[in-house]
């Protein structure tokens, strides 16, 4: 007898159980990002200053992780694609290369934020700092989970196991990266 | 395994590098700091960038469309959400209720005595007052 759960394998709702699983995640997370940002852009509308408290941020640092972010969403699709064909080896590097991008994203993030911490723009300066911290480190939270998840995909698809979870991890990856296109302009380019 | 596998790697590469050139007109467009062009080129070439990630990583076309239902069903409710409590977080006054420290902060602003700096006022939001009190 399999030790895989039933579930796991069958598709009753016309899609494999796994790709239907992640979207149900990305829709909760919809809600979860979505009431912060809708939260954040009606204070931003709201009150004037927020507009000068963003003029603190570095539009160049945020245009670099965005790239980055991009970047490593290309290595998932392209994992993705060497998955589809059979090859668990060039996934799994690809998976890896990922990975490093979510590992320079948050290089990046990190410089920012001790730039930004050690000038006094700490979580609780004001109302905008909060959100902003409070916005980039779910999303934060979401590359590092992203990253150790990918790392165990990236093991097994090495020896050609459980190639499908390529295309599963990159799904999650590739939203992620849709969350920061909207943050990039919230918080570094409106000024 | 999924059912696109008729797309070589240089779709994606070709798909990635559309992207970029996005993201450099979005970076550019707002500094010429003209409020449409800013709405433009920021926010609605972010929606096409997020269109394009959704469609060509992701995918979102080839799942049944209960999927794209869901998806969209979680949007409409961020929109109620925005719509719900927008009335209240986003005025300074209602018919039954002011909020002061807001209205205070506003003028110290208007008036310069404040600055955009790390540590500015807040504008009292979530301070709201009963009117007559």
């Amino acid at each position: 007898m399999s030790a895989r759960p039933i579930a796991t394998t069958r598709s009753a709702a016309g899609i494999p159980t796994q790709r239907l699983a992640v979207w149900w995640i990305i829709a909760s997370e919809i809600v979860i990002f979505g009431g912060v940002l809708g939260s954040y852009i009606m204070h931003r509308l709201a009150h004037g200053i927020w507009a000068d408290y963003a003029a603190n941020t570095n539009p160049w640092i945020g245009l670099t992780n965005t790239f980055i972010l991009l970047t490593s969403s290309l290595f998932a699709v392209l994992a993705h694609q060497a998955a589809e064909r059979g090859d668990g080896k060039r996934a799994a590097n690809l998976l890896y290369l990922t990975c490093l991008g979510g590992a320079m994203f948050l290089c990046v993030k990190g410089y920012e934020w001790s730039y930004e911490i050690s000038h006094g723009m700490t979580i609780t300066a004001n109302t905008f700092w909060s959100f902003y911290y409070t916005a980039a480190g779910i999303h934060a939270l979401h590359v590092i989970a992203g990253c150790i998840i990918m790392l165990f995909v990236a093991e097994t698809a090495k020896k050609n196991l459980e190639l499908h979870r390529v295309e599963i991890i990159g799904i999650y990856w590739h939203f992620v990266d849709v969350v920061w296109i909207f943050l990039f302009p919230l918080l570094y380019i409106a000024k | 395994m999924s059912e696109h596998a008729e797309h070589g790697d240089s779709h994606y590469v070709k798909i990635w590098a559309y992207l970029l050139v996005l993201l450099a007109i979005s970076f550019v467009g707002p500094m010429l700091e003209i409020q449409w062009v800013t709405l433009i080129t920021a926010f609605g070439i972010a929606v096409v960038k997020a269109y394009m990630v959704a469609v060509n990583f992701m995918h979102i076309n080839l799942t049944p469309r209960f999927v794209i239902y869901t998806v969209t069903t979680t949007l409409v409710f961020m929109l109620l959400f925005f719509a719900g409590a927008a009335p209240d977080v986003m005025k300074s006054s209602g018919t039954n209720w002011v909020k002061p420290a807001w209205i205070e902060a506003e003028r110290a602003y208007e008036a310069g005595e404040v600055g955009g700096g790390a540590h500015g006022a807040d504008h009292g939001e979530g301070h709201g007052e009963a009117a007559g009190h």
